[in-house]
């Protein structure tokens, strides 16, 4: 696919990092030579300098042949401008980053009427996923198929969890639990299990299963489920805004802590129901004095990744809250995951995640079946949704008889408006979603699942 | 550095040359040279080897940066000319090893350059290679490579066609190294096989269209005679000048041409100023010749080979222009330093880089006169980037510095002064013959082993435009951090 984008920053250079392995000819346009430069100089993109709402520019960088024009200035007056005149310049479809709160309520407006494909606003993708885990808290991150039927729940395994050293077969056998074990990551390493597999103290495992069989095996094996009442965001900015909305939405009762007295008053002004609080977020006698020892839910969502950081250990120490921290960089995630902060959400690569998405089922829906692919655990594991349109070696066939892969698991079939959570005997049908999680890369097709003979 | 990767891409390339050495085996075979083909076919086998034990350990980190890059590419040239030597020695065609690394580095540098007095004695499987290697060496190893294998590294292989590649500033003419690559080598072997038909057309066999199209397009300057290209007809003569002229041009021009960019072609400056050259040229020199030969045709037709051969760095002659009178052969030597296109085949500092410092100089000038002046250089109509501009100044620096040191070191041979300067100059832009001493009737066996050695790191530095070879010498660069 001939792919271009506008904007080399953070988003811009994580897109063409993960597009870059995937066959695509990418050009690069930015206003910023050195920025191009770094690009162009590490991977392998052509890189134009120039601004990317200019005419003649798309036009060097090949509009007329792009199958994609992904938007991310700074700017979301350029990024509006740079997808409409790819549209009457070229046939591309056009993705735009657009942040403003302003337009936030115009998006489906702005798509329509000027014929973008997709607007991603990445502080409102961050709050929707905060706002899921403070939902949800026990698990740690989730992932969402089937719009929203099927959640991928992520969650570590404690030392006084019944799973430590408990074998997955007794899950089934014992529990009587109907969920499914996806995948685990010990350390660094990833692993898809099967039934002799043994939990330990420390593994991160993810889990399917339908929302009510969830928090019941969540009840079971001794992990306190229910969602948060009181929620506190520590840092007033865009995504805080977004994610009070929701949670007020919800009724859960929330205080925002921000500095700045002028976006304290324009909070308040903007979500009645919160309880905004002007004051140093850093103040530890402060965030104790409006209930930081009760809270439920804490977000730390200042701009600076280390007072996000810092904030969130504070808060472990003096609650026990559901702790979200927001990190901008992704540089230092390896370091992230010994500091075992609960949740972290990284608003450039959930945007960047989104945008490769589209752009991977949009290249595949041409010769393959994937409606929807996830990239877990550092794109290490992949979680492919299918969608069988014809019979084929892999329908009729009980799950149990079928040669898998190694490392791949079918996670989850959903038939008409069910979602099934499959066993040996279920099968595949025409007309099902199907969700895959395995630890291969590029799979193209639903027959791909099968082993060797 | 990152010496394992280094060590890597060397093994690779190791193996390419083993495929490459397969083809003069075949020449061989068909010619009935049975022990020539044995010995090219052991070379093969050298070559393979060599490079399967470089390979065997697969390097730790994969990192290529600049200077692995630079530094892969200059040490696989070394290599490259150091394997590629050894069927000379072997069949003892060329008895001395210096010799016969001095003929397979000026092949692959595209220089032409020969210390062989008589070029007939050499068997045809040999006189193939050596012109094979112009060949491989025009357009580049590791620019093949790339078009076939992905290689490690990702985009970072940028840096590898960036060391191999010429001009001021190496882009792609599509997103990916792998296509861009590609589209070059199509370009290439599409000129390749056109020049080879026309050749034959104009009267030569299969074996002399190729060897000579071998020179003409990699504009390496080999010929399989001794006179070079004198005994051919006018009309393959004048095929040959239109060949070389068109090697000249930067490769962007002909991708321009393929995707239907006409106006574009003509928009490439540096293209407009490589054809003025030529035709300014080319004009004074028929005018300077014009009474040496019978009729203005003729004249014609030697003033225009000449420039053809001298600025595109690749060295055929079809007459003895040493004999010619001042002014024509001072255009020679000036037109040796220009040299072709950045983008093509051919050496030199390039004309892109000469439009650069003339463009620089005015800009010098109106600063003088309006100190406070505001002026930005364009290039094809868009301002200059600031790396760019101090490379390219950085680069006539260090071509001084070799150049002037060369023709120290070759001093010492004592030979006159035109022979010293043509010699480094002949080498160092890649061309082959020089004046006088190294004129286009003479040759390179005159010198001594050390003045031979000087020639050849000015052939491949010459090549690989400077840096590649400057890095080497770099003694921080080999720390491991």
């Amino acid at each position: 696919m001939n792919i271009i984008i506008i904007g080399c920053g953070k988003v811009g250079i994580t897109l063409v990092e993960q597009l870059n392995g995937e066959n695509h000819n990418i050009v690069v346009i930015d206003e910023k030579e050195d920025k191009v430069k770094s690009i162009t100089d590490e991977l392998d993109a052509m890189g134009i300098v120039g601004n990317g709402v200019s005419y003649q520019t798309l036009q060097e960088a090949g509009i007329r042949h792009a199958d994609l024009l992904i938007a991310v200035t700074g700017s979301d007056e350029q990024n509006l401008l740079s997808c409409v005149i790819a549209r009457k310049a070229g046939h591309c479809k056009t993705i735009a980053r657009v942040r403003n709160p302003i337009y936030n309520t115009e998006i489906s407006f702005l798509r329509k009427e000027l014929g973008i494909a997709m607007i991603i606003n990445p502080e409102l993708t961050a709050a929707a996923e905060i706002a899921r885990i403070f939902q949800f808290p026990t698990a740690v991150k989730i992932d969402t198929f089937s719009k929203g039927r099927i959640e991928l729940l992520h969650f570590r395994v404690t030392g006084d969890c019944l799973l430590n050293n408990y074998q997955l077969i007794h899950v089934r056998t014992t529990l009587k639990c109907d969920v499914l074990v996806c995948m685990v990551t010990r350390g660094e390493e990833v692993l898809i299990p099967r039934g002799d597999f043994v939990f330990r103290e420390g593994d991160m495992v993810a889990i399917v299963a339908t929302p009510s069989k969830a928090s019941d095996f969540f009840r079971k094996i001794g992990i306190v489920t229910g969602k948060v009442r009181t929620a506190m965001l520590v840092g007033g900015g865009t995504v805080a805004y977004y994610l009070a909305r929701r949670l007020l939405d919800v009724g859960i009762d929330t205080k925002i802590v921000d500095q700045d007295p002028a976006r304290c008053e324009h909070l308040s002004e903007l979500l009645p129901k919160a309880t905004v609080i002007c004051g140093d977020g850093t103040d530890e006698k402060l965030l104790l004095q409006e209930g930081l020892d009760t809270v439920e839910g804490f977000a730390a969502l200042t701009g600076l990744d280390e007072e996000n950081i810092l904030l969130s250990l504070v808060a472990k120490k003096y609650s026990h809250a559901k702790i979200v921290t927001k990190i901008n960089r992704v540089n230092f995630n390896s370091v992230l995951g010994d500091i075992q902060l609960d949740s972290t959400t990284f608003p450039r690569l959930l945007t960047a995640d989104v945008i490769i998405k589209y752009a991977r089922s949009m290249n595949e829906s041409l010769n393959s079946n994937v409606e929807n692919l996830y990239k877990l655990e550092d794109g290490r594991v992949e979680a492919l949704e299918f969608y069988i349109k014809e019979p084929s070696a892999v329908t009729g066939v009980p799950l149990a008889e079928m040669r898998l892969k190694k490392n791949l698991l079918i996670c989850s079939i959903t038939r008409g408006n069910h979602a099934i959570i499959p066993g040996g005997q279920d099968e595949l049908q025409v007309g099902d979603l199907v969700v895959v999680v395995t630890t291969h890369t590029r799979l193209g097709d639903i027959k791909d699942i099968l082993g060797d003979k | 550095m990152n010496i394992g990767i280094v060590r890597f891409i060397i093994g690779w390339m190791l193996e390419f040359e083993a495929a490459f050495l397969l083809l003069p085996t075949l020449v061989g075979v068909i010619y009935r040279e049975v022990r020539i083909s044995l010995v090219f076919l052991a070379t093969s086998i050298i070559c393979l080897l060599a490079g399967f034990l470089l390979k065997q350990r697969r390097p730790k980190r994969r990192d290529l940066y600049t200077r692995e890059g630079f530094a892969a590419v200059a040490l696989s040239w070394l290599t490259m000319s150091a394997f590629g030597a050894l069927p000379f020695f072997l069949t003892e065609e060329i008895p001395n090893y210096i010799d016969a690394l001095f003929e397979t580095a000026s092949g692959f540098t595209t220089t032409g350059a020969s210390i062989l007095t008589n070029v007939e004695a050499l068997s045809h499987a040999s006189l193939f290679w050596r012109s094979f290697t112009h060949w491989i060496g025009g357009m580049g190893v590791f620019v093949f490579i790339m078009a076939i294998l992905p290689l490690m590294g990702g985009g970072t292989t940028i840096n590898l066609m960036r060391a191999e590649s010429t001009g001021p500033s190496v882009g792609k003419l599509v997103p990916r190294v792998k296509d861009t690559a590609k589209i070059l080598y199509e370009i290439y072997i599409g000129l390749t096989v056109i020049g080879t038909i026309v050749f034959c057309l104009c009267g030569m066999n299969l074996y002399e269209a190729l060897t000579i199209i071998f020179g003409t397009v990699g504009t390496g300057g080999f010929s399989i005679y001794s006179d070079s290209v004198m005994r051919f007809s006018p009309l393959a003569q004048n095929m040959i000048t239109l060949f070389m002229i068109l090697s000249g041009v930067n490769y962007m021009a002909y991708f321009c041409l393929i995707s239907r960019r006409i106006k574009d072609v003509f928009a490439i400056e540096e293209v407009r100023w490589y054809l003025g050259i030529v035709f300014g040229s080319g004009a004074i020199i028929t005018w300077n010749i014009h009474k040496l030969y019978p009729n203005i045709w003729d004249s014609l037709r030697h003033a225009f080979f000449q420039v053809g051969s001298i600025i595109t760095t690749t060295g055929f002659s079809s007459a003895d222009f040493d004999r010619w009178p001042e002014l024509s052969k001072m255009i020679l030597v000036l037109l040796m330093f220009i040299g072709a296109c950045a983008g093509s085949t051919g050496g030199g500092i390039k004309v892109a880089r000469i439009i650069i410092l003339c463009k620089t100089i005015r800009k010098e000038l109106a600063v003088m006169i309006h100190p406070r002046v505001v002026k930005k250089i364009k290039v094809d109509g868009r301002p200059l980037p600031h790396e760019t501009l101090r490379a390219t100044n950085v680069f006539i620096a260090v071509y001084s510095f070799i150049f002037f040191s060369s023709v120290l070191l070759v001093s010492i041979d004592n030979f006159d002064f035109t022979t010293n300067f043509t010699a480094v100059a002949a080498t160092l832009n890649n061309i082959g013959p020089g004046l006088a001493g190294v004129g286009p009737t003479q040759n390179f066996s005159l010198f001594s082993p050390l003045s031979k050695c000087v020639l050849i790191f000015d052939m491949v530095a010459g090549r690989l435009e400077l840096f590649p070879m400057m890095i080497l010498l770099a003694p921080s660069n080999w720390k491991k951090y």
